[in-house]
């Protein structure tokens, strides 16, 4: 809500500060401020002027002259085009010089050869928004209701120099969405009392019961509902003071007794309905739950079909309006009504919400029913009503209030002791201070056994316990003023656990082989979801995703980085060698959380490196993605226990050109070439991915490490090369080799590889290179030979190689 | 000519030769010719035999000296030889130096996460434990036992992925306050932990909002912790993160799961809080919502609000890094454009 500052000053001594300040000041202290509008911001030179006369231009069937008075000592002519122009009015004039909205400049000119000193304007030229300028004067120049002194400034008389303070509550605030419950916060901070205008009612009219009838079905939902009737109405247009509170808050003047009700919801954040009493078809008004799918037109001409979830006022027959939301079209008040029925009431918050939401209709009403109301103040709101209408319309008022339900809550009493309140805060306010912001508050309380029994009153219905009273203390008191500490106490140890350890390590040696970390998002399509997945579960979807891009949980990695490579293809970066760390999700049923499964996966595609002065380029393949995965194996001491198995179960990879990687009989994980089928959809380069549960290494024993000197006895090397079928790996031939070498075999490096006619269709060359060594002594040349040639028996007999 | 006079020219030949040679192999050949076995010192001393027996010790020593000269002699061109050809080999490696390096090429972590890696660092040594938790949360975690019930208007359908009824993509990484308070041991002593992590929230993705996000939060619990006390944890953070000289300012805010609730603004980094276009004119920018911990929170949590108390803070990585580098559109950060993710290679604390 947006408070007036002139207005707040007439209930509260605002010392003069400047608005911006106090603006800044009620943000530190309670509520924040989006901003202070001035209304006639950039605006000059706009002033009164008294139409004398008026002549059709001779030259246009639209344009009129106008001989216009602004204060000078002779009148100026200036040629409007508004249809409303006429003799005697008085309106506004943008001098020539003057700046109108939008930063528009004003020039003395000529229209159609007519010389025009000015433009009278509309109010929308002035920087009104269309929503709130009264529908008389929407097509047209703005008409002051009297006579106003020509060529005065048109701002004050039109609320312009006010300056309005952009409330931005948090939803425990909403006392202050009105200007009782603002003057009291901005009087707290001031140590300043507001003082509100005394309601006073004259009742001259015949009992409000003699008039209606009123019974609620849903007393847990109406814990308020009162009602009083305003006889023989005149409906005209309310005075400007009131009509500039309205539209400064965004509301548009619509009549006198529809303006008072929204004057009063902003007076008291009270929401007010005013029906028509003639239109009602009976007068006993009955506040019940709507029957399913019975209709009802609002206010906006809206038909609205209801559910029984909605809690609807109504005619004794029909609908009049859905409570705490909108009116009904039927009994709404036209030029025409005579007899007026005020509505004030508290309608249950949650119920409030549903409809508001169910129907999409969240107006001024329904938001401060959702957030709460001062439940202490709506009989006062109701008479002040009345009030109003007695004098702005000549109303006769019923007597008394129709009481439908009237049960108030009770003033909390709280317990709020003043050593707790600094043990809290760290802080050594003084008894006496913190009882003097009670008092700026207007909380009652006593000082009982040096604590402080404090009676809340309703219109600050978020205070609820002690920790509440303590915020109360502790931003009057002003946050500026808290000392700066650090916990003292007893020492913690702080630290990562084994998981956090883990994936840090994972990302450095990644980060150290080249690759790029990103961050995809978790939520991507259905038919991405469970791809790249051996055993995919069921698929976790949002009930209701915003779009279809992020609508399922992935069970992997690798879409995303596809993703991540085709978004950076489409931008021209051709080179892509990424990384991911983080969660897949696998479900578990259909109402346990799914199995979180800290997951790391690295896609690379294009060149390893680009040509350059030194080196020609290369394309990545199968075994730089493997070199990376070999030294983060390495890294996190598993080299020696992943096996690659050839696998073609993930339909998504090459079917000859991809691993499963397993830790004795589980799964580690994959890596191989996307197929090209699928590179060839998509449009990418030859891509190799892999993807590690991180969840499998957690569980793996870490083997401790113990370290061994370096050798030193020299070590013997020694070459094998063989033929073999093209289908013997090179696993099936070092596994051998090693199954064989004996114990001083220390480490086999393949150094060749090569297939060709000279060797034969289906057949292979390998050439390994053998290290042996004994830690202990000088290996002898009988040793070493005894060793190869026990493998190369092996490889003959098993294999069926041939030994070159 | 006797001995010694024939010896004398041999020595001035010699080294009158040694110092002409040029090339290391003719240098070699006059070592050998002058000082090997045949050669004419050799010869000369052959000659001792006919020199009486007073002689020829003297002669034998003159010849020695000159033997020693001249093989000196002869190291020393060699050294100037040497010298020489170091000398050409060093010029004919000269490479031209500004050419570029090999590439070799290291991967850069994601700017998110160095932040995130960075106020870990920085409270593990404050003595917090890292705790990680679900991304999956349950209704009763994210929202109830964050003092967030049923109907609750904080709890806004409209911000909420929901899987199932009582399944939600957590909308902040609170419900760890309450999933370690469960399992914390107080006679153990207190406890401090940040919890990082992905968050989730129904928005339509734009510049300045994406429904997947990350929250740092943190958490201190004890017999005696002050808002004091999260002041100034704050204002470490603050510091570190934004520079040495920033200052923070609390203002009263609200959060069901705090009271008293704050939001916290630090000045500004870019004017130093004179006001500028990135404090949008104020000198102060909000970076983090905090709180002492509600008593119901404490409470649902097995923990008695009469005996222990202490703050919580909820700060966003992602927040952190677009004002601190500048970033205008929060989807850069899951794009993921190598050339965005590069330029955080250089050290950027």
């Amino acid at each position: 809500m947006k408070i007036s500052y002139q207005w707040l000053n007439s209930f509260v001594n605002l010392q003069e500060i400047d608005p911006q300040k106090l603006a800044d000041q009620v943000s530190l202290t309670g509520i924040e401020v989006a901003g202070v509008i001035a209304p006639d911001e950039g605006l000059k030179k706009i002033v009164v002027g008294h139409i004398l006369s008026t002549q059709p231009h001779p030259d246009s069937d639209h344009l009129t002259l106008c001989q216009v008075d602004i204060g000078e000592d002779e009148p100026v002519q200036i040629v409007c085009g508004a249809p409303n122009v006429a003799t005697d009015q008085y309106v506004i004039v943008a001098l020539p010089n003057s700046r109108i909205s939008g930063n528009v400049k004003i020039k003395r000119g000529k229209m159609r050869g007519q010389a025009s000193e000015g433009m009278i304007c509309s109010l929308q030229e002035i920087g009104f928004s269309d929503s709130v300028v009264p529908k008389e004067f929407q097509n047209g120049i703005y008409v002051f209701p009297k006579a106003e002194s020509a060529g005065q400034p048109v701002f004050p008389l039109l609320g312009m120099d006010d300056r309005m303070i952009d409330f931005d509550i948090t939803p425990n605030r909403a006392d202050t969405l009105g200007m009782h419950g603002a003057a009291w916060e901005v009087g707290a901070m001031l140590h300043e009392r507001p003082q509100f205008p005394e309601v006073e009612v004259s009742e001259t009219g015949q009992p409000t019961g003699d008039l209606l009838k009123v019974s609620v079905s849903e007393k847990n939902l109406v814990p308020q509902y009162l009602l009083k009737v305003v006889q023989n109405v005149e409906i005209k247009p309310s005075p400007l003071w009131l009509q500039i509170r309205l539209w400064n808050n965004g509301i548009r003047p619509i009549n006198n007794v529809v303006d008072v009700t929204n004057f009063v919801l902003l007076e008291y954040g009270q929401p007010l309905h005013a029906f028509d009493y003639d239109k009602l078809t009976t007068h006993e008004i009955l506040v019940r739950r709507a029957q399913q799918e019975e209709p009802m037109v609002t206010l906006d001409g809206q038909t609205r079909t209801l559910t029984s979830e909605d809690l609807v006022i109504t005619d004794g027959q029909n609908p009049v309006a859905i409570a705490g939301v909108m009116g009904g079209l039927s009994s709404e008040i036209t030029a025409d009504t005579h007899n007026v029925v005020l509505e004030s009431a508290v309608f249950d918050g949650t119920s409030i919400r549903k409809t508001a939401q169910h129907h999409n209709l969240h107006t001024e009403a329904s938001t401060r029913f959702e957030k709460g109301i001062d439940q202490g103040s709506v009989t006062e709101a109701l008479q002040r009503a009345v009030q109003l209408l007695e004098k702005l319309a000549n109303g006769e008022s019923s007597q008394s209030i129709l009481v439908g339900n009237q049960e108030l809550p009770e003033e909390k009493q709280i317990l709020m002791d003043p050593k707790r309140v600094n043990h809290v805060l760290g802080t050594e306010i003084s008894v006496a201070e913190m009882g003097t912001i009670l008092d700026d508050l207007g909380f009652g309380y006593e000082l009982k056994a040096e604590k402080y029994s404090v009676t809340v009153p309703l219109r600050r219905w978020d205070i609820f316990i002690e920790a509440d009273l303590i915020e109360e203390i502790a931003r009057l008191h002003g946050y500026d003023k808290l000392p700066s500490t650090l916990p003292v106490g007893i020492q913690t140890v702080g630290g990562f656990n084994k998981r956090q350890l883990l994936i840090r390590e994972v990302k450095q040696s990644l980060l150290a082989n080249g690759l790029d970390e990103v961050i995809s998002y978790a939520l991507v399509k259905e038919n991405e979801a469970a791809a790249f997945t051996y055993d995919p579960t069921e698929n976790i979807e949002l009930d209701w995703p915003m779009t279809q891009d992020h609508a399922v949980l992935r069970q992997n990695l690798i879409s995303g980085l596809l993703n991540d490579l085709q978004y950076n293809l489409a931008r021209k970066q051709s080179n892509v060698a990424i990384f991911e760390q983080g969660n897949i999700f696998q479900k578990v049923n259909d109402t346990d959380q799914p199995t979180e499964v800290p997951t790391v996966a690295v896609l690379w595609a294009g060149n390893v490196t680009d040509s350059n002065w030194i080196a020609k380029d290369r394309a990545v393949d199968f075994y730089d993605l493997k070199g990376v995965l070999t030294n983060l194996l390495k890294t996190l001491g598993l080299a020696d226990r992943v096996t690659y198995v050839a696998d073609q179960t993930l339909p998504e990879l090459h079917p000859g050109r991809s691993a499963k990687l397993l830790i004795d009989s589980q799964t580690l994980g994959f890596i191989g070439e996307v197929h090209p089928s699928l590179q060839h959809d998509r449009q990418l380069p030859p891509t190799y991915v892999l993807q590690l549960n991180l969840q499998l290494i957690l569980d793996q024993k870490q083997a401790s490490l113990v370290s061994q000197s370096a050798a030193k006895y020299p070590a013997v090397e020694r070459d094998l090369a063989l033929i073999v079928d093209h289908q013997v790996t090179n696993s099936d031939i070092s596994d051998l080799i090693k199954s064989n070498g004996g114990k001083y075999l220390s480490d086999v490096q393949i150094f060749d590889v090569f297939t060709g006619e000279v060797i034969g269709l289906k057949k292979k060359s390998l050439a390994y290179r053998l290290h042996f060594q004994n830690p202990a002594a000088t290996l002898t040349d009988d040793q070493v030979t005894q060793a190869m040639d026990k493998i190369q028996t092996a490889l003959q007999d098993q294999i069926d190689a041939q030994i070159r | 000519m006797g001995l010694k006079q024939q010896l004398e020219q041999l020595k001035e030949q010699g080294l009158e030769q040694i110092k002409s040679v040029n090339d290391p192999q003719e240098l070699n050949q006059i070592r050998v010719r002058l000082l090997g076995k045949k050669g004419p010192i050799t010869e000369v001393l052959r000659g001792m035999k006919d020199l009486s027996v007073d002689e020829r010790p003297k002669v034998g020593s003159f010849a020695n000296e000159i033997k020693q000269e001249i093989a000196g002699a002869i190291e020393k061109q060699v050294k100037v030889l040497d010298a020489v050809a170091l000398q050409k080999r060093l010029e004919h490696e000269t490479i031209d130096v500004t050419l570029p390096g090999r590439p070799v090429k290291t991967g850069t972590p994601h700017i998110l996460n160095q932040v995130i890696d960075d106020l870990e660092d920085l409270f593990v040594g404050l003595g917090y434990q890292v705790i990680d938790g679900p991304e999956v949360e349950t209704d009763h975690y994210n929202f109830e036992m964050m003092n967030i019930p049923k109907n609750h208007p904080a709890r806004d359908m409209q911000d909420t992925f929901y899987i199932t009824k009582e399944l939600l993509m957590r909308t902040h990484t609170s419900p760890n306050q309450a999933r370690t308070l469960e399992a914390h041991d107080f006679s153990k002593g207190p406890l401090k932990m940040i919890s990082p992590g992905r968050v989730y929230r129904r928005d339509t993705d734009d510049a300045t909002h994406s429904h997947q996000f990350h929250q740092i939060e943190g958490l201190v619990i004890d017999k005696h912790v002050t808002m004091a006390d999260l002041k100034g944890t704050l204002e470490v953070v603050a510091k570190h993160v934004f520079g040495e000289e920033r200052k923070i300012r609390l203002r009263p805010s609200y959060f069901p799961f705090t009271e008293p609730s704050i939001e916290v603004d630090i000045s500004c980094f870019a004017c130093g809080g004179k006001g500028c276009s990135v404090c949008k004119y104020t000198g102060w920018i909000e970076v983090l919502g905090a709180g002492m911990v509600h008593p119901n929170v404490l409470r649902g949590a097995g923990v008695d609000p009469e005996v222990y108390g202490g703050f919580a803070f909820g700060l966003g990585p992602d927040r952190f890094a677009m004002l601190k580098y500048g970033i205008n559109d929060i989807r850069e950060f899951y794009q993921n454009d190598l050339r965005f993710l590069q330029q955080f290679q250089q050290e950027v604390k």
